[in-house]
């Protein structure tokens, strides 16, 4: 029997945690200083691929484009054991947007075979959660997002859905599907540097011209402006050290009569 | 083309939900900018259907598998809907179907996707937009000109008053044979157990969030929630390393809460954050990047750390 294949896309998305700052035509972030990591879903959805893998075997290749610092994470993503990393190059300089990435992956996908497809439920860019739902409309196969949990099956996979406070909903798909991942099962494993390395002098990196190139933003959208949200309702700074702070804190807890002095 | 305005109706145990009326309203508004029809997408109990009495016309479809949202059923559904009505515009919320549905149906219907819509108005017969991105940290303004666009919009930003209005729409049911070929099937539906806390009714609550850094040092959040005898709520990724158990989940996946005083502890506060916490009394919020979105939505901020921070309120707060 051939072992099941998962395809697991992954992106680089800008560190959040540093400021952003506009490019000079205020019409992107300067992407020039900007640090990249991996985004935080698509650790869930290889998580998941290679809980299912153990459990069920399974080859799971991880797909990227060509992104700065992207060829980390596809080194990382073999440490922690997936069989195959591809890198497709050629589809522009940096940034696609959701619409041009979805294409591009939809066109590489439909000339390979696959079981499942797993995305990170969204990036936290301007990815927004559409790739899974957009994959899944453009190869015309059965899609799920906001997935908690798979149950591979034979010729379907058992998913598990978050609804909001909690309530989950089961539905059994059939595949080849496209699943968006919000949680694997268990925490994304960790991957010591030493086999990061091992990896890396290992070079089983695949570069894979991409099927096509970006064309542009998607028709009919157009960016009038790109801001910071406005300063007028920002909280009112509380100055001064933690014991300071605490006090100041204490006292408009009291002056609301929540606490009492 | 035609200028409706569909809203995809989302329901949870028989109760429409609060976005769904807050979307018939505003479908209301853009529906009469552009003279057309507000049209309601209901899939499964149809008898909610005497609820939606903003809508023109509301296309329902019957089932019991239906009420329990599968989503490959639900995007057949909707499909047949945008394509038989004169539909422009799609609307859902940034919910669990909203995210499932919008982008599918956009590559199905070749439509526009925008997401995390926090503002939207008609200019002329064109439709202004505003999305976040980038977790909420840049928003920006955008001119829809596509003639299809599906638009999911963040809940709890709009008046749901607009969208609970009386009235009689005409009632159609979509043709059954759309289910005809499906690949998946509905299986179950649970709702999870309470856990023996509920955080929705403490007038105060002590939220921790990644930045408290490891289940250990929950124990600091622990003592000051205890001196104020109020429980900790966290944020979905404490909740997913396994540091609290789900009902202790403030936001989109998690509860919607409103106390008297939230105070945020490492918390960046994400848009899916923010819709569980926005609407507290009090927002006090603790966080070292002074860009965190969370101060946008809070009264008071501090920049200080939270392990300076938390041990000198649990002194000051403790008897
Ligand atoms: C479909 C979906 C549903 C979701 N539902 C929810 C939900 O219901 N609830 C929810 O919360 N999230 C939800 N999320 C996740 C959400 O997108 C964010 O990932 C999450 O809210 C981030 O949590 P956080 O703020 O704790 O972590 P982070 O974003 O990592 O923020 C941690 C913050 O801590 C600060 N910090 C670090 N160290 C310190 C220190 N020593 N002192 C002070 N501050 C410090 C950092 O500056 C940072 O801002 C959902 C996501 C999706 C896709």
């Amino acid at each position: 029997m051939i072992a099941m294949r998962i395809v697991v896309p992954v992106k680089q998305v800008p560190d959040l945690v540093e400021e952003l700052e506009l490019n000079s035509e205020g019409s992107d972030i300067d992407r020039e200083f900007v640090k990249f990591v991996a985004n935080e879903w698509d650790e869930q959805a290889l998580e998941e691929a290679l809980l299912i893998k153990e459990a069920v075997g399974a080859q799971v290749s991880v797909v990227a484009f060509d992104e700065p610092d992207v060829d980390q994470t596809l080194y990382t993503a073999l440490a922690r054991g997936a069989d195959e990393a591809v890198k497709l190059t050629g589809a522009g300089d940096g940034w696609l947007s959701t619409a041009e990435r979805s294409r591009l992956l939809a066109q590489w996908l439909s000339g390979q075979s696959y079981d499942m497809v797993i995305t990170g439920v969204q990036a936290s860019d301007d990815l927004d959660g559409q790739l899974a739902g957009t994959l899944g409309g453009l190869l015309g196969v059965p899609h799920a997002s906001v997935v908690v949990g798979v149950e591979p099956g034979s010729g379907s996979v058992t998913v598990t859905q978050e609804l909001a406070g909690g309530t989950v909903v089961r539905t059994e798909i059939a595949t080849p599907c496209v699943l968006g991942m919000q949680t694997a099962r268990q925490a994304p494993r960790y991957a010591p540097i030493s086999r990061i390395r091992q990896a890396m002098s290992a070079g089983g990196l695949e570069s894979v011209e991409a099927p096509g190139e970006a064309t542009g933003p998607t028709d009919g959208i157009e960016l009038l402006r790109l801001y910071p949200p406005e300063k007028a309702g920002r909280a009112e700074m509380i100055s001064g050290d933690a014991p300071a702070v605490a006090e100041r804190i204490v006292e408009i807890l009291a002056s609301k009569g929540l606490v009492k002095l | 083309m035609g200028n409706d305005v569909v809203v995809v109706v989302e329901h949870d145990g028989g109760v429409v939900s609060d976005t769904t009326f807050e979307l018939l309203g505003k479908g209301r508004e853009l529906a009469d900018a552009w003279g057309g029809r507000l049209v309601a997408a209901l899939f499964g109990e149809p008898e909610l259907a005497g609820e939606l009495g903003a809508a023109d016309v509301v296309r329902f479809a019957a089932g019991a598998e239906l009420g329990g949202y599968c989503p490959e059923a639900w995007e057949a559904l909707l499909l047949n809907v945008v394509e038989s009505v004169g539909a422009r515009l799609v609307l859902i919320g940034t919910s669990t179907v909203g995210m499932d549905l919008g982008s599918s149906l956009a590559a199905r219907w070749h439509a526009a996707p925008l997401s995390y819509v926090v503002a939207l108005r008609a200019d002329g017969d064109q439709l202004l937009a505003t999305s976040q991105i980038y977790a909420g940290k840049l928003l920006a303004d955008l001119r829809v000109t596509a003639p299809r666009v599906v638009v999911t919009h963040i809940g709890g930003l709009l008046p749901s008053d607009a969208g609970r209005r009386a009235g009689s729409p005409a009632r159609e049911e979509i043709d059954p044979g759309v289910l005809g070929s499906l690949k998946s099937a509905f299986k179950e539906r649970r709702v999870p157990d309470g856990g023996g806390v509920d955080i929705t009714a403490a007038p105060m609550l002590v939220s921790v969030g990644r930045g408290i850094a490891g289940q250990d040092n929950l124990e600091l959040a622990q003592e000051v929630a205890d001196a104020l005898g109020v429980p900790l709520s966290a944020s979905r990724p404490v909740i997913d390393q396994g540091w609290l158990p789900k009902p202790h989940q403030v936001g989109k996946s998690g509860k919607k809460v409103k106390p008297k005083a939230y105070l945020a502890f490492g918390i960046s506060g994400a848009p899916e954050h923010l819709e569980g916490m926005r609407n507290s009394e009090l927002i006090i919020a603790c966080n070292t990047d002074p860009s965190a979105p969370i101060f946008d939505v809070a009264h008071y901020g501090t920049t200080v750390d939270l392990f300076d921070l938390l041990p000198e309120l649990a002194e000051r707060l403790g008897d």
